[in-house]
């Protein structure tokens, strides 16, 4: 925990003495993206692997909890963990019948997973609600001394919970890329070859970076869900997967605070745009394209000289 | 309708269907081939010839001088120019630059490409299916129960003699030579004297001018254009030129034309709400378990 992380939190905490409901819900929205950008910085910026369809485990999360919520009752303290279970499960699953595939092949394949997902939630009428999705998930209840409180359509605790769930995930990307397995995952993405020659098992790694990371998507999905209430398949589309890319990208691949200033540059955007929405795609178009010209390592990354000269 | 019939229906839909996703297909292949660059934005540069032709199409000034089929040649004409103009641009000024950078970066610029031209065509021509004019005769002919339009006849003709140009193109001249060489060895070429640069560029045209004449070709047979049908064409271009096998030309016109059959049988005889799940599972599977594709000799390596 360096002194910024500790400012950033402390700071996020403070904020909803200052922000009024319609802020809170935009900053909520953020920290889940941010969620996401540093499940998909595991993968694209750790690993080196070019992932399109990360947005189908956001979505695997989410109808899981949406799932179990309706059918069963599961409560969201229970209900994300399944939810993490089974994006990781899909993730895993994805990432090893596409194993032997590299670059950008990768990058097509788990674009066509990607679509090939949300292509089954829009179909499968009759268990996902089809294009309409699934309506009606229960919010997120707390048993507090007083009685029950419930989390109904108020903004703060969604604030509150969101940001406890990306402090967590936090932890867990910030101590896996401290750990044996993140240098091996960043050996294996600066060269294939010598890492698997140093005696790093580069599939084994490729497929666990795979599953850490659709686990992230899946616990922000089921968040996601219990949020809105609703899930329908056109959330998860691949713009979705093309938006956390480009705050990975913005960010600075491989570097965590990268991951959560993208997020909250292309979260808060494209709000005090408001009015211009239609120019928001656009934008992010264009500053993908200007970005690779003139930053490729991104905003808060290093590029391959300073990163080399860093390791002598 | 007898089964046979349905059959071949279905196979003359999906010849149509194929022979546009073999001229988009084409552009990625040639692409592929010379600079290993996956160009996301190649379905909008198709899509972009389609609005171009269109607005050519609904000028009433010239509607009033002309024939329908000299006005159709002139929109046509100016597809293909918009086409390798945006072609042209989109490689001098944001491919070129990258050429040198590792190829995640020059892949992101690409998706850039394509989120940027979407939107602004968006934009520009709004986000509703746009109603393409219908000016080919509804000629119809009834062969043993199976209709053939004269478009469909148009379409066939058009792809077949585009492609046969392509292949003379790019065996017999020295333009073609040169294009093969650079894709042998860029570095080779430099100190051959070839001017590489000029001749990336003149590839990123001819594939930005086979993809016009796919979207006009696209936008009469299927009467509405729409700012995102570029993403899907180009998708399942970019899938017909993996199933042939990618940097191989033979192989975007084979593999264009087969998973345009495939498509229209599955959606013929299965269900078409799966129709672009099918698409995907092909990708999928001939990216994991064969991709060289059917004729290709490009093994794809490197990350």
């Amino acid at each position: 925990m360096t002194k910024g992380t500790v400012t950033f939190f402390a700071i996020s905490v403070a904020v909803p003495l200052v922000a009024n409901a319609y802020q809170l819900d935009v900053l909520t929205s953020v920290l889940i993206y941010a969620m996401l950008a540093l499940g998909l910085n595991l993968i694209v910026g750790l690993a080196g692997l070019l992932h399109l369809g990360y947005a189908a485990f956001f979505a695997i999360g989410a109808y899981t909890y949406a799932l179990l919520n309706i059918h069963w009752g599961w409560s969201f303290w229970v209900g994300w963990a399944p939810a993490v279970l089974i994006a990781a499960l899909g993730s895993g699953l994805v990432g090893a019948s596409a194993l032997r595939v590299r670059g950008d092949y990768l990058a097509i394949v788990t674009l066509g997973f990607g679509e090939i997902i949300r292509l089954i939630f829009n179909n499968l009428d009759q268990w996902t609600g089809g294009p309409n999705g699934l309506l009606g998930i229960a919010h997120p209840t707390l048993w507090l001394p007083q009685g029950m409180y419930d989390f109904s359509v108020k903004s703060l605790p969604y604030y509150y919970l969101s940001l406890v769930l990306l402090g967590g995930v936090w932890l867990f990307c910030h101590r896996l890329s401290h750990s044996r397995l993140g240098r091996a995952w960043m050996a294996m993405r600066d060269d294939e070859l010598a890492a698997a020659c140093m005696g790093i098992p580069v599939l084994k790694m490729k497929l666990l970076v795979q599953i850490c990371g659709g686990a992230v998507a899946g616990l922000a999905g089921a968040f996601f869900a219990a949020k809105q209430g609703t899930v329908t398949p056109d959330s998860f589309d691949f713009i979705q997967s093309v938006m956390v890319l480009s705050m990975v990208v913005l960010g600075g691949m491989g570097s965590m605070r990268g991951a959560i200033l993208g997020a909250m540059l292309l979260g808060v955007l494209p709000e005090m745009l408001r009015g211009a929405d239609q120019y928001r795609m656009l934008v992010f178009g264009l500053s993908m394209i200007v970005m690779m010209r003139l930053r490729p390592q991104g905003l808060l990354g290093r590029s391959h000289k300073e990163s080399q000269l860093a390791a002598h | 309708m007898t089964a046979s019939q349905l059959f071949l229906q279905q196979l003359s839909n999906g010849l149509t269907l194929g022979s546009i996703y073999a001229l988009i297909a084409l552009g990625y292949t040639m692409i592929y081939g010379v600079i290993q660059l996956i160009n996301f934005a190649h379905g909008e540069v198709f899509i972009v010839g389609a609005y171009a032709a269109l607005c050519v199409m609904s000028m009433t000034s010239l509607q009033a001088v002309m024939p329908w089929w000299l006005l159709l040649g002139l929109a046509i004409v100016v597809a293909m120019f918009v086409s390798a103009l945006l072609g042209w641009v989109m490689e001098r000024l944001a491919y070129r630059p990258l050429r040198t950078a590792p190829r995640l970066n020059a892949l992101i610029t690409a998706i850039g490409m394509s989120f940027f031209l979407q939107n602004a065509l968006m934009l520009i021509f709004g986000a509703t299916d746009r109603s393409f004019p219908n000016w080919v005769p509804a000629v119809r002919w009834d062969i043993g129960g199976v209709t053939l339009t004269l478009m469909h006849i148009i379409i066939w003709v058009s792809s077949a003699l585009m492609m046969l140009g392509l292949h003379f193109l790019v065996m017999k001249t020295q333009l073609g030579m040169a294009m093969r060489a650079t894709s042998q060895d860029q570095k080779a070429c430099y100190l051959l004297g070839i001017p590489v640069n000029r001749i990336i560029s003149m590839t990123f045209m001819i594939g930005a001018v086979f993809a016009s004449v796919g979207g006009v070709l696209f936008g009469l047979n299927y009467g509405t254009i729409n700012f995102h049908d570029g993403y899907m064409m180009g998708l399942k271009a970019f899938t017909a030129a993996v199933l042939g096998g990618i940097g191989n030309l033979p192989g975007a016109m084979i593999g264009g034309l087969v998973l345009g059959i495939l498509e229209s049988m599955g959606a013929g005889y299965l269900s078409s709400q799966w129709k672009n799940v099918f698409a995907f599972v092909i990708l999928v599977i001939i990216l994991i378990f064969k991709p060289r594709g059917l004729l290709g000799e490009r093994v794809a390596e490197r990350a």
